[in-house]
């Protein structure tokens, strides 16, 4: 898929990630424990690990919509969890569900970002609008509601929303569920093509081995609120450790006492 | 203790909101479709329930009071009465509760539900701050709206009293004389007191819902909760503040 995005001074720069002996807690329950992150300004990073280990809330963090028990998030040198950040950092989040206004068009959801920060005239929004919506095949749905869209197509749309953003740091939380093989290659091909011309660092939350394995330059394993590995794709393609392997290629065991007990149950 | 401290933790919350919101006072002409679009939820789509409450709250109180009047040979102060009750104290209050219940709890939902499907979050992230967009149009148009549909509701209320006063058999006051005795012990501070107590009430409603909204945890399910708090909060405010806005007018 030919991808073309248009060049912004704003985007020249970006910015590395650095997570510092973080801590998470809801109530008693501690979602995330000690983790210490590197990275790199332009890098593909992403984060993988069973559901519930903590990755979006992670992901939350980064983007400053949590605030750490303990621990910290730099932006650059920033502090992510200053408001003030968002001022000296554009910064993208591709939520799980999309997170589209509902009130609002396909057309005025992308436009909210340059028309509130006055970034351009009425013809140049539209032109960003427009150049985000064709790099994902959603010109057709430019004057729809989110409410008339597919789970699939809403995802796009917050995609396109995040690229009018013209960000220097893009995280995506989960961004090829819901979504078929075919689209799933797009997104993927997206991601790499974005970082390839703006050079912004992308931080992906993902169940999708086939996603990390194919764009990420280095993957983070999190299990239990813990990194528990962290390192390029080709390490993983035969991992030593067995959570993690059992995580990269599950092996149904049938003869599993869990499996007995369903098999009991049915009869 | 811990209900005390949750109850101050809301009260700094709320006025934290507002002055979060005050900060961005300057975005407001160029938000003007936003206001505009708020002036005609709260104040166009509100008018036809507030003429009708207000018309029969005027008509009731007429009703009720006539009788008793009648006993002392005071029917002739009827419009007096049910002028003064309806200009200080009905009108304002009915129709502080009537937009409690209706806009107040409309936006309590639509804010807690932005907030559980992440809308909030999204906004944050794109730094549109949420008090921007979402609270200063609201508080702007309520306190916009709040004094014309208080007035259409004290002329209303009047008029619902002056009907019953002349229709109803047991009560028999000609217009003429129920308006004159309406004007003659109103001043133009009953008017401008029960407008301000009106602008009070109007501009807590909307703060107290936007926080209640903005502050949704959880599920779904909280989105009822919400509502349920922003809505009961507003209800208690308006009824507290009546004593003490009407204490300092006094």
């Amino acid at each position: 898929m030919a991808t073309a995005f248009t060049s912004s001074p704003f985007v020249d720069k970006t910015f590395g990630v650095t997570v510092k002996d973080l801590n998470k807690s809801f109530g008693r329950a501690k979602v995330l424990r000690d983790i210490n992150l590197e990275i790199k300004p332009g890098e593909i990073f992403c984060i993988m690990g069973p559901s519930g280990s903590g990755k979006s809330v992670l992901l939350k963090h980064i983007a400053g919509l949590e605030r750490a028990t303990s621990g910290e998030v730099r932006i650059g040198e920033f502090d992510a969890g200053d408001p003030a950040t968002r001022d000296k950092v554009h910064l993208a989040l591709v939520f799980q569900a999309g997170a589209l206004f509902n009130s609002l068009s396909v057309y005025d959801n992308l436009a909210l970002y340059p028309r509130e920060h006055r970034q351009c005239n009425e013809a140049g929004i539209r032109e960003r609008v427009m150049n985000a919506l064709s790099i994902l095949s959603l010109e057709k749905a430019v004057n729809k509601f989110p409410s008339e869209l597919s789970g699939g197509m809403k995802k796009r749309v917050a995609i396109a929303r995040a690229l009018v953003m013209e960000p220097q740091l893009l995280l995506y939380d989960e961004p090829t569920s819901e979504l078929d093989p075919v689209m799933s290659a797009t997104i993927s091909e997206i991601i790499a093509t974005l970082r390839e011309q703006t050079a912004v660092t992308s931080i992906v939350v993902t169940h999708d081995r086939t996603l990390a394995m194919n764009i990420a330059e280095r993957v983070a394993f999190m299990m239990e609120g813990r990194i528990r590995a962290v390192g390029r794709p080709d390490e993983f393609k035969h991992p030593t450790d067995p959570v993690i392997a059992n995580f990269l290629n599950p092996a149904i065991d049938l003869k599993n006492p869990r499996f007995k007990q369903l098999e009991n149950s049915h009869e | 203790m811990t209900y005390l401290n949750a109850i101050i933790g809301h009260i700094g919350g709320t006025v934290l909101l507002f002055v979060q919101s005050l900060k961005h006072l300057h975005t407001l002409p160029r938000q003007f479709g936003r206001f505009i679009e708020q002036c005609y939820v709260i104040g166009f789509t509100s008018l036809p329930i507030v003429t009708i409450l207000t018309f029969f709250i005027g008509a009731v109180l007429a009703l009720q009071s006539g009788y008793s009047m009648e006993n002392f040979g005071a029917k002739q102060f009827i419009g007096t009465l049910v002028g003064l009750s309806v200009v200080r104290e009905l009108g304002p209050v009915m129709v502080a509760i009537l937009i409690a219940g209706r806009v107040g709890s409309a936006i309590a939902a639509e804010l807690a539900s932005m907030k559980v499907y992440q809308e909030v979050d999204a906004l944050v992230t794109m730094n549109i701050p949420p008090e921007r967009i979402l609270v200063l149009p609201r508080l702007a148009a309520i306190l916009f709206m709040m004094p014309p549909l208080t007035l259409i509701g004290i002329i209303c209320g009047w008029y619902g009293g002056a009907l019953v006063s002349q229709y109803s058999h047991a009560i028999s006051v000609d217009n003429e004389a129920y308006f004159a005795a309406l004007k003659s012990y109103m001043k133009w501070h009953d008017v401008t007191d029960g407008l301000l107590k009106a602008e009070v009430f109007g501009f807590v409603i909307v703060l107290v819902c936007c926080y209640t909204g903005l502050n949704t945890r959880g599920g779904p399910r909280e989105i009822g909760a919400s509502v349920t708090k922003a809505v009961v909060a507003s209800l208690i405010l308006i009824l507290v503040l009546d004593y003490f806005v009407t204490k300092a007018l006094l």
